[in-house]
């Protein structure tokens, strides 16, 4: 089954069927969407600000299992309620250039924290509370921001396009 | 509400409005940056709720908690306002004659008031609220009212555009 067979498949379901043809349930679903991404990106910030160097006053170890836990929570709600998004217009979302931008920048920002907590993130107890994390934890830290920066710029652009 | 159905009539005249309309990417691009200050707020604001109610965070104090993430809470309403008003003179008629916006505008108000008192509270009287195990039920109650009320600004936010 080729993508655009799925895509056809997708919104030719009962509940993808309802979404569109619903006056409410649309909006609501992108209203539980929008609060959800201002929760990871406000969230994830906190910590890349924090892997940047900025506000020193938290030890990286301290912020982060803080922090991400509620991350990846709003991450699980903005991606299934994205997949309900998609599923009511699969067909033309798939066309959409920022829609498709946004999936691939998504997986960058995916790949990113894997190499992040596979690798830089290991040795977080030798990085010492107060001082600047090792170049490879700031290069992720500063990946992680453009990365998601850019996701709600691309977001906004879907609907304009 | 006509004195405000005029005055979006006047500023979609004005010479600003049209430069900011006429170049399509403008107000999407202000829209995000709008929605980058959500993102620290409503990052922000969560974390001091649950911080409050004692979901998460307890390795620091009630008052530590706010004096570390309140700022961005008002910096952030500060790029709210900016771009704001760049939307409203680029679309007036947009929000000034939607009754949502209104609505969105006295939840701002209250969510505001309701937070900057918080912080004010937590500043006199922290000391007490942290030597107990939990604070007092009605700061978690005031702790969700504060999460409910920053959520419900952005939802009337994104309803604007479908009423």
């Amino acid at each position: 089954m080729d993508i655009a067979t799925f895509c056809a498949w997708l919104e030719a379901q009962p509940f993808a069927v309802a979404i569109l043809q619903s006056l409410w349930l649309f909006p609501t679903i992108e209203s539980v969407h929008v609060v959800a991404i201002t929760l990871v990106v406000g969230s994830i910030a906190m910590v890349d600000l924090r892997l940047l160097g900025f506000r020193k006053d938290l030890p990286v170890a301290t912020l982060t299992q803080q922090i991400l836990p509620f991350t990846w929570a709003a991450f699980a709600i903005a991606l299934l309620s994205g997949l309900l998004l998609f599923s009511s217009q699969a067909t033309l979302y798939y066309g959409n250039a920022p829609f498709r931008f946004k999936l691939l920048l998504l997986a960058l920002a995916g790949l990113n924290m894997l190499v992040f907590h596979g690798i830089s993130y290991r040795d977080v107890a030798h990085w010492g509370d107060k001082d600047i994390p090792p170049l490879p934890a700031r290069f992720a830290g500063g990946i992680s921001l453009v990365t998601w920066i850019s996701i709600v710029f691309l977001g906004r652009w879907i609907a304009f396009v | 509400m006509m004195i405000f159905s005029d005055f979006a009539t006047w500023l979609s005249e004005t010479e600003l409005s049209r430069e900011i309309g006429s170049a399509l990417w403008v107000v999407p691009f202000v829209q995000s940056l709008h929605i980058l200050a959500i993102a620290a707020i409503m990052a922000s604001a969560w974390l001091l709720s649950f911080r409050l109610i004692g979901f998460s965070g307890r390795t620091q104090t009630i008052a530590a908690a706010y004096a570390r993430l309140a700022p961005w809470i008002w910096r952030a309403l500060i790029v709210l306002l900016a771009t704001g008003v760049i939307l409203i003179i680029g679309e007036p008629a947009r929000e000034l004659n939607n009754y949502v916006f209104f609505i969105k505008m006295g939840l701002l108000a209250a969510a505001i008031a309701l937070t900057a008192t918080l912080q004010w509270v937590l500043r006199h009287n922290a000391a007490g609220w942290d030597l107990l195990q939990d604070p007092p039920a009605a700061a978690k109650a005031l702790a969700v009212l504060q999460l409910t009320l920053w959520v419900a600004i952005a939802v009337a936010g994104r309803w604007i555009a479908y009423v």
